[in-house]
């Protein structure tokens, strides 16, 4: 991070749309190609690679303020469904979502694909449990829902870093970066992809934490990393 | 394994599929919640909101015409729904949210500590920002939402939210310099 001492020349000037795109480029939603700009921008504009370091930083906390912001409490499908049973019987409007029926009858006739993010779901739970399935998205009437996001219930102990794997990583790949560099996956993944993972079984310092996120960061299989403070 | 999508997930809705309804809303209650909270800045407000949207959800479903992504249109009633109570809030409660964002000009112990870590002061200002700042934040950050989403949950162009980003960080840099810490630009 930097402390720009020119702060008043910078002022002065609009921001470049490579600069627009960083809290993106961050939370890991550009497209393929604006993702190449943005990181071709930042290997050769050092003052740009240091702003995107506050990005980051930034991108970091709002995460953890989000974390935290905990859950609904547990009988709200309850209360929902209540309310949707006071409402009058409605009828079926048989012209309205037309994309909706045409993506239901596609579904049907078409092989499953299996999303990127369900596959890093289902490697997690293979992963920590050893088990060789997958993991099959379920619903029931009343709670035990399945979400995608973190725990909110995240241990205290230890030492906790957010990573977001690169999509072209295998399951391999991931496996062995695990296991080289003693870490476990807690949590996750959460939007983005987001995965909680543990570094180290005790709470670390700041300037240790970062140590370790700036080692693993070069890591090929990592496509976004931070520490979960 | 089987994901089945929101697209398919609101068809049945509209049809009056509970089943698809309690699946919709065990994907999203959590990240509609604290987006939801997170712009009302209230629990118990947030929990009655999020049950409202989705009731809107399940009225509204054969309305749904897929002019967006299914997840673009929840965070859009989301949003609707908590702007509309930050209106309605009683006087001293926004008297109170506009005294948080004021810096204080004397550190107590607690911001004297926080002062040490960046971290900490950064969160503690991201707490600070305006509901239109907040908004577009935690969108982008928390809630993984593209240039596109974010023009379509709050109803203006790319451009625009690209620049009222930038102009919620340039902000978020002008709280960092109140508490010490100073960053340039934005």
């Amino acid at each position: 991070m930097t402390s720009a001492n020119n702060t008043t020349t910078h002022d002065e000037r609009e921001p470049s749309e490579i600069e627009l795109l960083l809290p993106w480029y961050a939370a890991g939603t550009l497209d393929p190609d604006e993702t190449r700009q943005v990181e071709a921008a930042l290997s050769r504009d050092p003052e740009l690679a240091s702003r995107y370091e506050w990005v980051r930083a930034e991108f970091a906390q709002e995460t953890a303020i989000g974390e935290t912001a905990g859950e609904p409490s547990p009988g709200d499908a309850r209360t929902l469904f209540a309310k949707i049973d006071a409402l009058p019987v409605r009828r079926t409007n048989p012209s309205a979502g037309l994309s909706a029926r045409v993506a239901e009858f596609l579904m049907s006739v078409t092989p499953r694909t299996l999303a990127w993010s369900a596959a890093a779901a289902a490697l997690v739970i293979m992963l920590q449990a050893g088990l060789l399935a997958g993991f099959v998205f379920q619903t029931k009437s009343q709670g035990g829902y399945q979400t995608a996001s973190v725990p909110t219930t995240a241990p205290t102990e230890g030492s906790y870093v957010l990573i977001r794997f690169q999509p072209q990583a295998t399951a391999a790949d991931i496996s062995a970066f695990l296991e080289t560099n003693k870490l476990s996956i807690v949590g996750g993944p959460a939007g983005g992809q987001l995965f909680q993972v543990r570094v180290a079984p005790a709470k670390l310092s700041q300037a240790d934490l970062t140590r370790i996120v700036n080692t693993l960061q070069n890591d090929k299989v990592v496509g976004f990393i931070a520490a979960a403070y | 394994m089987q994901t089945i999508s929101d697209e398919v997930l609101i068809a049945k809705i509209a049809k009056g599929d509970r089943l698809a309804m309690e699946a919709l809303f065990a994907r999203y209650r959590i990240p509609v919640f604290r987006f939801v909270k997170r712009m009302v800045r209230n629990e118990t407000t947030a929990e009655d909101l999020n049950s409202d949207v989705f009731l809107d959800v399940w009225r509204q479903a054969g309305t749904f015409e897929g002019r967006s992504a299914v997840s673009t249109w929840i965070f859009a009633i989301a949003r609707f729904k908590a702007l509309n109570a930050l209106q309605r809030r009683p006087t001293e409660e926004l008297d109170e949210e506009k005294a948080d964002t004021i810096a204080d000009d004397a550190d107590d112990p607690e911001i004297a500590l926080a002062k040490k870590d960046k971290a900490a002061v950064l969160r503690q200002c991201l707490l600070k920002l305006t509901a239109e700042h907040r908004e577009i934040v935690n969108l982008v950050y928390y809630q993984h939402r593209s240039v596109e989403e974010v023009a379509g949950i709050v109803g203006i162009p790319e451009a625009t939210v690209k620049t009222r980003m930038f102009y919620a960080r340039k902000k978020l840099s002008e709280l960092l310099a109140e508490q010490g810490i100073e960053r340039g630009w934005p």
